[in-house]
């Protein structure tokens, strides 16, 4: 019985990501051995006192637990969805009750005094599972306001929760489900405002300080940005090559005019130049929308027009909105600001720990920067830096190729499953671990502000390690149903 | 929708995949950047968590030949600091432990950062801020350093003396200028080196070798022990102790004899060329040249009109008087313008009648043997004058001139000897051109020379020469290079202090020279050194035309004379004759070397050579001033004047 069971396994999970995950637990388990280790107080990679050690622990039961998962009846997860969700809710709003302050942080359940869990860890997979459920309903519409509506509030009410728990960087994760939803129909306008958004933040904070006549040149950067992406927008959507250059000429040779114009040591307010530039691409789109009678061209014009309202709001968010921590961890990723002594500290250390690496790295156990301490929280955020000085530029590669190589795997299998469920499921699954690889090794390398989420599967810690465990083994769960029907 | 689903779906998979990639391939972009592009993060990482602390090595010490000790180290402390990691302190408590103003700790740390002043100026190392803290301001220092983030306490040994003798022998240790830390890259800011004396000369062999010790040191600045356990520490290599040839109780008794005066005593042991004792006067205890007094008192030293930091036995040149008549005989022999026989008639003076240079009263006509007794002129200027007129032997009196001149070379006279001290003079003894150019023409005569003959005019020598003179008639024609240190540990002596130099002149000739100099001793011009019946003595006076003042006055000697153990020149300035003062002091070094002790029927004269004060009329009034105003201040109580 047992051994058909097991048959039953081997023969229909995928053994890929299976290999994968306890390559890169392993990969976790010693690095977190390398940066908990103390030349004081020499712990082995047994001992269950120290760190690895008690990683070691929570890999066992993670392996048990993901065994168990893949023993259970696919069906219970599409069934039970909406209770696992209802449940972590609920678990979310206890802890904010009766959590501990730890470090600043309200989001611990204290169960003994060395075990403490994090559910905010585990609301990932709850929220993966309920709206994959959502997702499954018979005769499902994206694109309705009322469908659009329950999932953002089934994604944004976790993300609350978490917030108010004071864990920004995990609430956060719960944006990766925007890409779940682009593969579901989600307009991938959405998605390439989104980025804009972020681009226009970024060039309107950087260049904030320079002044360029009537507005700042990050500015007037934003708006000629603006020009360009209305003129690609214009081909996208009508290949309407003749407007697009139109505008693009228009802008280069009024924009040519006025440079040239500067060379004579005349003063160009380019603030002025800017704004006329900016309008007249507006007027002329509404003007071309009259004309066609096109609500294209009135779109791209409330586009741009939406845009320039974005640019101009965006000192303001930056200031008033954002807390003087989160302005300086942004500044100090967009290298307006160095700080090394405070914010940058952590940053900076984590670049001279990898940077100190080079190649080949110095050798399991021999770094000298993540073992004296100098870069903090090195066994749980920053772990990649370990990585990064003990192995080199190869260890640090292999590690994010094993984990893009995992996240590609999921796609792969996702895109592959048969019902709704299944597949949106397992986007979810690969749109949160790359969430997780991008911010956190994206922030340990110094290309994005300090956000504390951790790196999956090397991490300390036991919610983080489980909770992406019990993620990844329930699509595998899933994928395992496919092959067998 | 649903129809355009699947037609959607598959680019949709692909954009999501090409994300993935992108974001990848962008962290593995700034990976490299990181580990393989930029470098300088190793070097933040190294100086993160190394801490290199520089071991300094035991300076070597320096014994006498007696295996007295002279000189050694004792323990002292400097703070020093990383200035990357000071954070703002307490400035007035730091000020306070160390009795500084603000004002000073200021200056003191801009200097730190001045380039110029401190070429390896680096703020990720240890930097020197103060040295020599005594041992209350350690105390105290090491108590609060937990305040002062960046700053540690450094060891360090300082010199230290048992005797007051000997201080420009020595020389002094002091912190290196500017010009040495941009010259030798082993020197940092702060570091010691020698000044002057052996402590410069032997400076590479006494320094040693600095060691480092790498220690890993975490994000709180606490030390985590050392790095690979010490695997690429080096340890420091101590310097090497000297052994001098200076006695250094003879040192000490020539010293004593020569208080209140101006001048020198060098004894060699003409054997070895190994100097017994060096002694100038006047002279300073080399104690006050170390610890944070050095600077007031080096002032002091270097204003004092006599000069106290000059060491006169080497540097010091006066014209040698009648001791250079020696050479003069030998010379004349080896060219064979005079035999041992031949005699010239003195008529007090040359030339005859009362000429310049005058003689004094004598038996007459002499040879060459009672010429040297009893130092006669006239003797001497015929000699030179039949050498440089043989028109026979040379072709013209520059021809002439330069043999002689090289004769005189080889004795050691003209050029630096080599001594292992440094700065020593070269003295002067002019060639031909010397003369051409000064009386611009080359058509001059011997007449116009004649008194280098009896060593004035413009001949110079040091008072280390005029004793080399006396150590190679001692050796009858050769000498070593006179040398200090006697001995250096697990390293012999450079080759320069153990090879013989010979003069060219036959040792036959010398024994004509050393016997007119015993003669001088028995019967002649240095009867006051005779130590006859116990020590045979050699011996030649001079006295040194002084045209600032009286004459100095020389001896130049050697004893015994068959089996000769050492050879003196004695220089007193302003004393007079050569009889007055040079030839007891010699009198009384002779005996405490050979002896090694003076009897008591010669105390009398111990007492009346060390209590003699003979100095010029300048100095007296220096010194008249110097104590005035120490009384003054002194029964004024609080302010003392630092001269």
């Amino acid at each position: 019985m047992l051994k058909k069971e097991d048959d039953h396994i081997t023969g229909s999970v995928d053994w890929f990501i299976i290999v994968l995950y306890f390559l890169l637990i392993i990969g976790g388990w010693l690095s977190i051995y390398g940066a908990s280790y103390d030349y004081d107080h020499v712990t082995s990679l047994f001992d269950f006192s120290g760190r690895a050690g008690m990683q070691l622990v929570w890999m066992g039961i993670s392996i048990i637990v993901g065994f168990v998962l893949l023993k259970l009846d696919n069906n219970l997860y599409d069934i039970l969805a909406y209770f696992i969700y209802a449940f972590f809710i609920v678990l979310l709003i206890v802890t904010i009750i009766i959590a501990p302050d730890i470090k600043g942080s309200r989001s611990w359940l204290v169960i003994t005094d060395s075990i403490r869990l994090q559910p905010a860890e585990f609301t990932k997979f709850a929220v993966g599972l309920a709206i994959a459920r959502f997702m499954n309903s018979y005769n499902f519409k994206l694109l309705t306001i009322k469908n659009l509506l329950i999932l953002a509030i089934m994604i944004i009410l976790p993300m609350i929760l978490i917030m108010m728990q004071k864990e920004t960087g995990s609430a956060l994760v719960f944006t990766a489900f925007i890409l779940v939803l682009y593969r579901e129909g989600l307009p991938g306008m959405v998605l390439f405002s989104g980025v804009c958004a972020v681009v226009l933040f970024i060039l309107g904070l950087k260049y904030s300080d320079i002044d360029m006549g009537a507005l700042t040149m990050g500015e007037c950067i934003s708006i000629l940005f603006i020009i360009v992406v209305t003129a690609i927008l214009t081909i996208n959507f009508r290949k309407d090559y003749r407007t697009a250059s139109y505008i693009l000429l228009g802008a280069a040779i009024y924009g040519g005019i006025c440079y040239v114009i500067s060379l004579f040591d005349i003063y160009v307010n380019w603030g002025i130049i800017s704004i006329t530039a900016i309008s007249a691409v507006v007027i002329y789109l509404l003007i071309t929308a009259a004309r066609e009678w096109s609500k294209t061209y009135l779109f791209l014009a409330l586009f741009a027009i939406g845009s320039i309202g974005y640019v101009s709001s965006v000192n303001y968010v930056f200031t008033d909105v954002l807390q003087s921590h989160q302005q300086i961890r942004i500044k100090v990723s967009l290298g307006m600001e160095d700080d090394l002594m405070g914010a940058g500290y952590n940053v900076n250390q984590s670049k001279i720990a990898i940077g100190s690496g080079g190649a080949l790295g110095k050798g399991f156990l021999n770094g000298t920067q993540t073992k004296l301490k100098y870069v903090p929280e090195q066994d749980t955020d920053f772990i990649f830096c370990t990585v990064g000085e003990e192995q080199g530029f190869v260890g640090s590669v292999l590690v994010l190729l094993g984990l893009s190589a995992l996240i590609i795997r999921v796609f792969f299998l996702a895109e592959r499953q048969k019902n709704t469920f299944g597949r949106v499921y397992g986007y979810g699954v690969g749109c949160i671990f790359l969430f997780h690889l991008t911010i956190n090794v994206g922030m340990v390398i110094g290309l994005l502000p300090v956000i504390g989420i951790p790196l999956p599967f090397f991490s300390y810690g036991g919610s983080s390690l489980l909770a992406f465990t019990i993620l990844l083994f329930i699509f595998l769960r899933l994928d395992m149903a496919r092959k067998r029907r | 929708m649903s129809k355009d689903n699947n037609l959607h779906s598959e680019k949709r998979y692909y954009t999501i995949l090409a994300i993935t990639v992108i974001i990848v391939i962008v962290l593995i972009c700034q990976l490299f950047n990181l580990q393989i592009i930029q470098h300088e993060y190793k070097y933040s990482a190294d100086s993160n968590a190394f801490f290199k602390k520089t071991l300094y090595p035991a300076r070597g010490t320096i014994s006498d030949r007696k295996d007295r000790l002279l000189v050694y180290n004792q323990p002292t402390y400097d703070i020093v600091y990383i200035p990357r990691e000071v954070e703002p302190f307490d400035t007035l408590d730091f000020c306070h432990i160390l009795g500084l103003t603000r004002d000073q700790l200021e200056k003191k740390i801009s200097d730190v950062k001045d380039r110029r002043l401190n070429p390896g100026y680096s703020s990720y190392t240890l930097q020197t801020l103060m040295t020599q803290l005594t041992v209350r301001e350690y105390g105290l220092f090491q108590e609060k350093l937990y305040k002062f983030p960046g700053f540690y306490i450094q060891n360090r040994a300082l010199r230290q003396y048992n005797f007051v003798n000997a201080a420009q022998v020595l020389g002094y240790v002091a912190e290196v200028n500017k010009t040495a830390l941009a010259e030798d890259p082993y020197y940092v800011r702060g570091d010691y080196a020698g000044k002057s004396g052996i402590e410069t000369s032997y400076e590479n062999i006494l320094r040693g070798q600095k060691g480092v010790e790498i220690l890993l040191r975490d994000a709180h600045g606490r030390i985590k022990g050392k790095y690979e356990n010490g695997k690429h520490d080096v340890n420091p290599v101590s310097g090497k102790n000297l052994k001098l040839a200076i006695d250094i109780e003879l040192q000490a008794y020539g010293e004593y004899l020569m208080q209140n005066k101006i001048g020198s005593i060098v004894m060699i042991e003409p054997s070895t060329g190994e100097i017994l004792c060096l002694v100038t006067s006047p002279t300073y205890d080399p104690a006050i040249l170390l610890g944070r007094e050095f600077g007031n008192n080096y002032k002091s030293l270097e204003q004092n009109p006599s000069k106290p930091l000059f060491n006169r036995a080497t540097q010091g040149t006066y014209p040698p008087g009648s001791t250079f008549k020696t050479t003069q005989g030998l010379i004349f022999l080896e060219e064979g313008i005079i035999t041992p026989e031949t005699a010239y008639s003195c008529a007090g003076g040359y030339p005859p009648g009362g000429g310049r240079p005058r003689c004094h009263g004598h038996g007459s006509p002499l040879s060459l043997v009672p010429a040297i007794a009893t130092s006669c002129n006239s003797y001497f200027c015929y000699g030179l004058n039949a050498m440089l007129s043989n028109r026979k032997k040379y072709a013209n009196i520059r021809e002439a001139f330069d043999i002689w001149k090289d004769y005189l070379v080889s004795m050691g006279f003209g050029y630096k000897l080599g001594v292992d001290l440094p700065s020593e003079k070269r003295g002067l003894i002019p060639n031909s051109q010397f003369y051409t150019k000064a009386f611009k023409t080359e058509k001059w005569y011997a007449q116009n020379v004649i008194s280098i003959a009896i060593g004035q005019g413009e001949i110079l020598a040091t008072p280390l020469q005029v004793a080399n003179l006396g150590a190679t008639i001692a050796n009858r024609g050769f000498f070593y290079t006179p040398h200090v240190v006697r001995q250096i540990q697990d390293m012999p002596l450079d080759k320069t202090y153990t090879d013989r130099r010979y003069t060219g002149v036959k040792e036959a000739y010398y024994n004509t020279i050393a016997q007119g100099m015993a003669n001088a001793v028995t019967g002649g011009t240095c009867y006051g050194i005779n130590l006859l019946p116990e020590i045979a003595v050699a011996g030649k006076t001079g006295t040194a035309e002084n045209p600032h003042g009286r004459d100095h006055s020389w001896f130049m000697g050697f004893a015994p004379v068959d089996k000769p153990q050492v050879a003196i020149s004695v220089l007193v300035e302003n004393a007079g004759f050569g009889a007055r003062f040079a030839v007891p002091i010699a009198r009384l070094m002779v005996q405490k070397y050979l002896k090694g002790e003076i009897p008591a029927s010669e105390k009398y004269l111990e007492d009346n050579m060390a209590n003699a004060i003979i100095l010029p009329n300048v100095l007296n009034s220096w010194e008249q001033r110097r104590n005035d105003i120490a009384t003054q201040t002194t029964t004024e109580g609080e302010t003392i004047i630092e001269e």
